[in-house]
């Protein structure tokens, strides 16, 4: 199908576009990429009044470090995060989930921004800025705030946005030596919608968790990070523990049911992936052997 | 509120200037406008792949692109790729290897190919499934469209540069 009329507005600054915002309200939606707001239009999901396209705002596109903190402009695009060497060294979670978004010409157009703003349960981006502990810049009329990232999702598709505000950047503390990472997900078809992902950090010293943020996605309304990480951080990690801690997990979720998969079939996922990300982080591939239970 | 925008942008090189309704979008303004048909229109929504075109060199949807937001790129299709000779090559293989049955999913097929080519020139087996991957063929079964891609590769890899 086509998408329903609509008026475009082009935004010339981020002023602008808040002013735009600030006049339409919650009957105008942002386009960056069109990457998810363009099928949903298309398939007359959504009908904006008004279309504010921040596309041409080169103030938001980018990366940089400064000070221990890694910031990525809204309208980063999936494929400058894949091919940027500051990702690559300093949040190198991002660089392995973007490869499992869609497809190169999707990756093209979509942006971090946009993906994170449209809070789909199920995509990889918001996963990722959960267990990376981001913070998310925007800016309203009233000015900046920053929402940290597992404050920002609050349902599919729901963020603590208001319709005034602009997502304008994600800054991470950058990746120290010490933190290692997992990204795992089980999709039917690589590039796919995830039926269960994890996006994780972890640091590791002599052999324990000093710290594990495990960040799940596709398991509920908006992306988890799991409390039951907390069992296995300062502890001996047996298989054991990392049973308990596997048990704790699905207790802790609540998978929704669709045509990919049940609630059963995603509580049992996720814990293979618990059980695969512990084993890798910590080097131990003896302790995925409970996977096939 | 709904008005035309005027948009100017160049396709396959050549400048256009034209008003355009925002609700359009670029797969539909450069079939029914431009009358560059090849870029076709399948799920309109971003899964099938057979709408991809270049725009600034890299490959996206069109029809997850409006026209409007095509303002000041440099958009390629089938059409300038195939008049170009770039994809020459490509299109012989696709030919002689049964790679395309109804034809429908084919531009998409090539554009798609050929960035694989472009950003690595000796993909395998497996690079070569993966890039294609949101491009949809029900008719082929992909081994051919496989193999008329790797056999370019091949060919592109034993010519002089």
């Amino acid at each position: 199908m086509k998408a329903a009329a609509f008026a475009y507005a082009r935004a010339t600054s981020v002023v602008n576009a808040l002013e735009l915002l600030a006049a339409h309200g919650d009957k105008a939606k942002i386009l960056s990429g069109g990457q998810s707001l363009m099928p949903a239009m298309n398939l007359r999901l959504i009908s904006p009044d008004i279309l504010v396209d921040i596309g041409g705002l080169a103030e938001l596109r980018g990366i940089t470090v400064s000070a221990g903190v890694l910031i990525v402009g809204a309208l980063t695009r999936h494929v400058d995060l894949l091919k940027s060497p500051e990702i690559a060294l300093h949040a190198p979670l991002l660089r392995n989930a973007v490869t499992h978004v869609a497809h190169p010409a999707i990756r093209n157009r979509g942006t971090i921004g946009g993906s994170l703003a449209h809070a789909d349960p199920a995509s990889e981006l918001p996963a990722c800025v959960v267990a990376l502990d981001a913070m998310i810049v925007v800016r309203g009329s009233s000015g900046e705030r920053r929402i940290g990232a597992t404050e920002f999702f609050k349902g599919i598709y729901e963020t603590a946005l208001s319709p005034d505000e602009l997502l304008v950047a994600i800054e991470m503390p950058v990746a120290g030596k010490s933190s290692t990472f997992f990204f795992q997900e089980y999709a039917r078809r690589h590039g796919d919608y995830a039926v269960v992902g994890l996006a994780a950090r972890a640091v590791v010293a002599a052999g324990r968790f000093t710290d594990l943020r495990l960040g799940f996605f596709a398991v509920g309304d908006r992306p988890l990070l799991a409390a039951a990480a907390g069992r296995l951080i300062n502890a001996s990690v047996t298989s054991a523990l990392l049973s308990e801690a596997a048990t704790a997990l699905a207790d802790e979720l609540d998978p929704q049911e669709d045509q990919q998969a049940t609630a059963a079939m995603r509580r049992h996922l996720a814990t293979v992936l618990l059980r695969r990300c512990v084993a890798a982080l910590l080097a131990r591939p003896e302790l995925e052997a409970g996977v096939t239970k | 509120m709904s008005a035309p925008v005027p948009v100017s942008l160049l396709v396959n090189g050549e400048p256009i200037e034209a008003l355009v309704l925002p609700r359009l979008n670029l797969a539909d303004f450069l079939r029914e406008s431009l009358k560059l048909t090849g870029t076709h229109v399948g799920c309109e929504h971003g899964v099938c792949g057979a709408c991809t075109v270049r725009i600034d060199g890299e490959i996206v949807r069109s029809c997850l692109m409006l026209a409007v937001q095509a303002e000041g790129a440099s958009v390629e299709t089938i059409e300038g790729l195939s008049d170009s000779g770039e994809i020459a090559d490509l299109q012989a293989a696709f030919r002689e290897r049964n790679a395309l049955q109804c034809g429908y999913c084919t531009p998409g097929m090539l554009i798609t190919a050929q960035d694989l080519l472009k950003h690595l020139p000796v993909p395998d087996r497996q690079a070569i499934r993966e890039h294609l991957s949101g491009n949809y063929c029900r008719c082929t079964g992909y081994q051919a469209i496989v193999d008329a891609v790797e056999a370019t590769a091949k060919m592109r890899g034993e010519r002089p540069a």
